[in-house]
Order: structure tokens, then C-alpha cells, then sequence
């Protein structure tokens, strides 16, 4: 797996591209994505899609860029440092079980493992580079493992999302699971992810305004006010199903693993942001 | 504050072991924070009762020399960002009080000689309602404040 | 200084300190969601900033700052390299204490 992603980590400096299938394109999916939120949104700088309401709405821009003056999820980055400097019980650290030690890999996941078939997420990855060194997994949507999250992803700010869906039907399967859960209508209030993110975006829910899903995951894992700390994508994917009232899914299990890879996918080209701080 | 002592609580240099082993042992005596803490201008239940609890009485003055700096609209209640800055001579202190809160008393910010007349924090509101900052200078109360409005937003808040 | 980040920096005579500490800030009046019992209060009561042995600041706080809580203020003086302690207490009996240097 560690070969695999140095591969696309030098591939993606290089500059090189995946050959991608005739059939399924999220290359085409993702050119149609952008048109469709540079034209809802035109005064909006491309790159500033990143920082999701904020991008369009001034005045609670202003209180987020309070927030940063000095952001709460800086505790948290110190602390997943810490985790990630310590050696496990066997001496190895988690810095051998990634390309690059670990530093600036954030923006590639979650990318496709050939040999498993499976996408593999950066939270998954943490856990199981934990696994296999002995260690007992951590939960998967806040605690340590956000934090651990937050410092990788720290070390990534700046960097270009560049997720691969490479040319293996399990992979544009994996990806093609991800859209449909995107896009289909679910719960009581019987609505998609894409209803609010996409048709209405920019619009108010209540109080609330509806952020664009481009550049929707970019600054995860993220400091919520109101949950009073850090959480995983999968953590706010749960919250989101449970807002129309559908039952959440498993974190980090098959159906949020395949939204998450189709969802980020969506932000390719855009900088890496996290952590973030949100409301 | 009719006896505000100053207390220092570290002195000399702090080596953080020992020193950080002495304060969780309790040798800073949290009985003297609670001693200087306003306990009653906290538990008050309106502004008047936080102001009389915290300097004894006396009235407060409008300023213009006071600029709230919050939010009109607060994206998150428990998370308000708010800044005072006072322009008055003299200035001994900063109080930050929200009118509709439960206990109204959010925080008091006692300037030293040379500490400007300035303060930022973050803070809960429980609903809209007035954020008011109050400066004591000499034997006179100065008060400002902005409303803050609070909504439900649409995604359960 | 575990649970206290801080940034001191002096410009033009003023030194602006930003201080985050990790803290709860917990009121007493939120319901544990899985119990239904009150999460008891517990929150920074006192924080107190230094330099140069003189006490810059004495927060006295209720509940009502955010968790996680942030400060900042200015004093005038202060240069590169002085030391700024600061330190809180809560009503718990905990404290926590931690130095940086202007910059």
C-alpha cells in the first residue's frame, strides 16, 4: 500500500496522469461539478471555494477570520503531534507506515489500494498503521484520532487534492457508490446531499446558509463550535444524515468510505486546507 | 471590586516539572482565587444586581468612548467573538456583561498601570440580547453596548 | 503549559499577547446526552498574565466564556525576549500555568 501511494505521490508531482476508462468519468463529472459553482457563484474566487459559506457570505467570514486569528484546533494539532511522535509499545512510530514520514500526504487521500480493492481513507490508514503495530484501533469520528488527523492534514495546507480514480472497475465502482449516495434522496425529510449542497447552495435553511460542495472536504478534519471539538468528515456525514432524519451509516464503513472518495474527488485542483474551523 | 488584591501567582521563574507538580498539589491554595473571585456579581441574575456585586453600586454612564466590536448576527452562540476597546483615562477595568444570559456577568478584566484599554474574547450567549461592556475609571461606571442576535439555524443549530 | 498557548509580540512599545488555553468552560447546565444527568460546572474562575514581576492582566471569568477560551490584550512596553507567565485556576481547585517569550 506504502508503494502504491509513494507511486502517486510521485506522480503527482510529476505531473502525470492516470489513463482513465472510456465508460465512467469522474473527470467529466468533476469538469460539469466546477461549471456549475463557478456559474452559481461567479463573484467567488476559484481557490476560495475552499472555505465553504465563508466564500460567500462577508459577515460570518468576519467571525471566522476572528476565530483564526487563533483557532481552537491549534490544541488539537499540538496534541495529535505529540500522538504521532510517540513510538508505539514496539518502538516503530506512525511515521513508517506512510510515504514521506507522514508529512504532506493528507491531499492524496483516500486513494485506491489495487492489492485490497478497497479505498483506503487517512483515518483508516491511521488505524491501520496501529494495527499493525499492536496497537488497539481508536474511534473513528472524534478524540485521538481526530487530532492525528488534524496534524497530517496540517502538514498538508497548501497542497493540491489529487484524488486518483485509476482505470480498475473496483475502484470506479467504489467511486460510482459515492456519486449515487451524493445524489440520492434519503430520511423523513427525504432529500440528498446534493439538494442542499448543490441545487441550494448558497441559499438559507433557516438561519443557516448552505454551503457549495465544491470544495466541501477540504478542510476537514474540522473544530466545530458546536460540538466543542474536532471531528472527522465521517463524524459530520453521520450528523448530516441524521439532520433528514436518516439513520446515520457506520463510520469509516463501506457506504461513507465511497462518499467520501467521490466527494473529494470533487475537490480535486483545490488547495488542502485543514484542519478548519467551522460553527 | 471593594477588595481587589493583587495576587501573583507564580514567583520567581517556573521550572516547569516541580513547579507544575506544586500546583496540582493545591500549594497555590485555590482558597485564595475564590476569595477575590466576585462571587455574587457571577450569580446575579440581572445586569444591576452583576454591577452592584461588582463595584458596590453606583450608576452607569453611556460612553462613546467605548467600541464593542461582536457580530450583528452570531454564527454560533456558544462561540461569540468580542472585543472592547475603551478610550477612557484611567481605565481600571473591562466588564463584559450580556444582558439575557442567565447570569448576566461574563467576565471582568482588571487592567494593570500600564495595560490598554482593550480586550478580546470569545463568549455564549444563550439568545439575542445586548453585550454590554462596562469601564471603571476612578469612581465612575462608563457603559456601551451592541446587540448580538442569536438564531436557530437550520441544520439543528 | 500543556493546556496554554500563547503568542507575545512587541511592536512600536505596545506588546499584544493572544493567549487559547484548553479548557471545558463547562456552565453546570448542560444534560450529559447519554445519562440525562447535569455535567457539573466547571470552569476557569481566574486568569492572571505577567512581566517583569508586575501583573499585566487579572481576568476574573464566568462560565459564560467559550470553551477552549481565548484572550488577548496590550500593555505598553514589554521587549523581545522578556518573559510573560500566565497562569489560570478553576473552580475545581485545578490551575495551569506557562511562560513564552515576546517576540
Amino acid at each position: 500500500m506504502k508503494k502504491l501511494l509513494t507511486a502517486i505521490l510521485v506522480m503527482g508531482l510529476a505531473g502525470g496522469t492516470w489513463i482513465l476508462p472510456a465508460q465512467a468519468s469522474p473527470q467529466a463529472d468533476l469538469q460539469k461539478f466546477r461549471a456549475y459553482f463557478y456559474k452559481r457563484f461567479p463573484n467567488t474566487p476559484k481557490g476560495d471555494f475552499i472555505n465553504g459559506v465563508y466564500s460567500i457570505d462577508p459577515a460570518s467570514r468576519a467571525q471566522w477570520e476572528e476565530i483564526e486569528e487563533f483557532p481552537p484546533y491549534e490544541l488539537n494539532i499540538e496534541k495529535g503531534k505529540t500522538m504521532f511522535q510517540t513510538p508505539f509499545k514496539n518502538g516503530k512510530t506512525y511515521a513508517s507506515c506512510f510515504p514521506n514520514n507522514g508529512m504532506g500526504i493528507a491531499q492524496l487521500y483516500p486513494f485506491f489500494d489495487a492489492d485490497s480493492g478497497k479505498v483506503i481513507t487517512l483515518e483508516g490508514a491511521i488505524n491501520q498503521c496501529r494495527a499493525a503495530n499492536g496497537e488497539k484501533p481508536l474511534k473513528w469520528q472524534k478524540g485521538p484520532i481526530a487530532d492525528l488527523s488534524a496534524y497530517m492534514h496540517y502538514t498538508s495546507r497548501g497542497n493540491i487534492i489529487n484524488i486518483v480514480v485509476p482505470d480498475d472497475p473496483r475502484a470506479q465502482a467504489i467511486y460510482e457508490r459515492g456519486k449515487a449516495h451524493f445524489y440520492a434522496k434519503r430520511g423523513q425529510l427525504n432529500m440528498a446531499c446534493a439538494d442542499c449542497h448543490v441545487y441550494n447552495a448558497g441559499n438559507r435553511i433557516r438561519a443557516d446558509l448552505l454551503s457549495p460542495a465544491l470544495g466541501h472536504v477540504t478542510h476537514f478534519p474540522v473544530y466545530r463550535s458546536k460540538w466543542g471539538g474536532m471531528g472527522t468528515l465521517h463524524r459530520r456525514y453521520g450528523g448530516c444524515n441524521k439532520q433528514v432524519r436518516a439513520k446515520p451509516l457506520k463510520p469509516q464503513g463501506d457506504e461513507y468510505v465511497a462518499l467520501e472518495y467521490f466527494h473529494t474527488y470533487m475537490s480535486n485542483g483545490l488547495e488542502s486546507n485543514g484542519p478548519g474551523a467551522r460553527k | 471590586m471593594t477588595s481587589m488584591k493583587r495576587r501573583i501567582f507564580l514567583k520567581g521563574s517556573l521550572a516547569t516539572g516541580a513547579a507544575g507538580m506544586a500546583i496540582s498539589a493545591g500549594l497555590l491554595t485555590p482558597r485564595a482565587v475564590l476569595a477575590a473571585w466576585p462571587k455574587s456579581a457571577f450569580e446575579a441574575k440581572t445586569v444591576d444586581d452583576a454591577v452592584k456585586g461588582l463595584f458596590g453600586g453606583g450608576t452607569l454612564s453611556g460612553s462613546d468612548k467605548i467600541k464593542i466590536k461582536a457580530p450583528d448576527i452570531a454564527e454560533n452562540g456558544a462561540v461569540v467573538p468580542v472585543s472592547v476597546t475603551s478610550d477612557i483615562a484611567g481605565a481600571e477595568s473591562i466588564s463584559l456583561i450580556v444582558e439575557k444570559n442567565t447570569s448576566p456577568l461574563t467576565a471582568s478584566f482588571i487592567l494593570g498601570a500600564g495595560t490598554e484599554g482593550y480586550v478580546s474574547t470569545r463568549i455564549k450567549m444563550g439568545k439575542t440580547s445586548s453585550v454590554i461592556a462596562v469601564v471603571k475609571a476612578g469612581d465612575k461606571l462608563y457603559s456601551a453596548g451592541k446587540e448580538v442576535k442569536v438564531t436557530i439555524g437550520g441544520c439543528g443549530g | 503549559m500543556a493546556s496554554i498557548k500563547m503568542r507575545a509580540k512587541a511592536s512600536d512599545g505596545v506588546t499584544t499577547i493572544k493567549a487559547l488555553i484548553s479548557h471545558p468552560m463547562e456552565t453546570g447546565a448542560r444534560k450529559d446526552k447519554k445519562t440525562g444527568k447535569l455535567i457539573p460546572a466547571h470552569f476557569i474562575q481566574e486568569v492572571v498574565c505577567e512581566h517583569g514581576g508586575k501583573t499585566v492582566m487579572t481576568a476574573e471569568w464566568g462560565a459564560a466564556i467559550s470553551k477552549n477560551p481565548y484572550l488577548s490584550f496590550r500593555f505598553k512596553g514589554g521587549n523581545a525576549g522578556d518573559t510573560i507567565k500566565l497562569s489560570w485556576a478553576d473552580n475545581t481547585g485545578k490551575s495551569d500555568s506557562g511562560e513564552t517569550t515576546i517576540k
